[in-house]
């Protein structure tokens, strides 16, 4: 599935959990964690339990991001949540202990419920030190999980260092998280851009991020997904040039030949992955048929 | 279901209902105020009334503020305020 952009809902506000779906991005994430105070939890999950069974939020992704196994909240979370059959939970503050409990009560509830198991998705949001160094080991402890998305707040906090607008301070961050999620085919989902009305620094941001290796990028604003999905999307040219490179190659393997190039560079087996990852993208989003 | 102690659930905030609940003994008697209260007043009433039914609280005052608030708010609302004000 296409994840360019996952934006972060509150969930008890009823408005925003009734048009969660109207701004387009790939998922949505019902927050009952940072977007909720302590004395509403109670009321999101009944809410955001009201509005799934409510809402058709069609082709979007729909994720719950729960309060992290060190509150008193997280077990309530996932047992109200996960009977709901979302299609994955948001564990914050990752590390591969609680991967490991959350990944076992879903397949308990699971059992319980009659889902299928390994069902219920899980995106680890690592936003710790400990979570940076671990992260492949969190991965490699569930077969559920499909990304891990990067939280720069909490992670600068952790190192006690002030985030700043070209994150400099997170770069071993990145490319550590990048490189586990690579090494293990899944997505990589860079930390949110917190300031909504720096549409330039938004698309910079971006633009950096899908140079180390991201996949998409979480979002706090529905204002900022167009900007994303501009990102993450290909270019009528980058279209263009694959399908000149899967045309070339057609015509290579008719005479035989191995190894072709195309205006004067080589061709091999990763050029050619990348271009037909670049038309599937493109399909996904109706950009070519 | 008994109502216990007075308890509120839910916002002022559009597409909202502040909901209030306290101990009566007279059946569920409902105060409401909204936004649509011309269209929707004797519907939204009917919501609480059956919401509260099977959640099972026969006795109960109620006063509502509705800022146009969809029918799931409304349930989940009235749910969260009964879960407050005594055992469910």
């Amino acid at each position: 599935m296409l994840r360019r952009s996952m934006l972060f809902m509150p969930g008890n506000n009823p408005g925003m959990l009734q048009t969660a779906e109207v701004f387009g991005s790939d998922s949505i994430i019902l927050d009952l964690e940072d977007a909720v105070s302590l004395g509403e939890k109670d009321a999101a999950r009944i809410l955001i339990k009201g509005a799934l069974k409510t809402f058709n939020y069609g082709t979007t992704e729909v994720v719950i991001r729960i309060n992290p196994f060190s509150t008193p909240y997280a077990l309530e979370d996932i047992d109200v949540m996960a009977r709901l059959k979302p299609n994955a939970i948001l564990l914050p503050k990752a590390t591969p202990e609680d991967m490991k409990k959350l990944d076992e009560m879903l397949t308990k509830i699971e059992k319980e419920e009659g889902f299928e198991e390994g069902s219920i998705r899980i995106h680890a949001l690592v936003e710790t030190t400990y979570g940076v160094e671990t992260v492949y080991e969190t991965i490699k402890m569930s077969s559920r999980v499909d990304s891990v998305c990067l939280g720069g707040e909490d992670l600068a906090a952790d190192l006690g260092v002030a985030r700043t607008k070209d994150s400099e301070e997170l770069f071993y961050a990145r490319t550590k998280v990048v490189n586990a999620c690579k090494a293990l085919k899944i997505d990589a989902i860079d930390t949110p851009f917190t300031d909504t009305n720096d549409e330039a620094g938004l698309l910079a941001d971006t633009i950096h991020a899908k140079k180390l290796g991201f996949t998409g990028k979480l979002s706090i604003n529905p204002r900022q997904i167009n900007t994303i999905h501009k990102v993450y999307s290909p270019t009528a040219d980058e279209i263009s040039w694959a399908n000149r490179v899967m045309y070339a190659k057609d015509e290579a393997e008719k005479e035989g030949l191995g190894v072709f190039s195309l205006d004067g560079k080589m061709i091999d087996a990763p050029i050619i992955t990348r271009a037909m990852n670049t038309l599937n993208t493109a399909r996904v989003i109706g950009l070519i048929k | 279901m008994k109502i216990l102690k007075p308890a509120k659930a839910g916002t002022l905030e559009s597409n909202d209902i502040s909901i209030m609940l306290m101990p009566g003994n007279n059946g569920i008697e409902i105060e409401l105020e909204s936004i649509v209260e011309k269209q929707f007043g004797a519907e939204i009433r009917t919501l609480i009334e059956n919401t509260l039914k099977e959640l099972g609280v026969e006795d109960v005052m109620v006063k509502a503020i509705d800022k146009g608030a969809l029918d799931y708010t409304i349930k989940a609302r009235i749910e969260t305020a009964v879960t407050r004000a005594g055992e469910m």
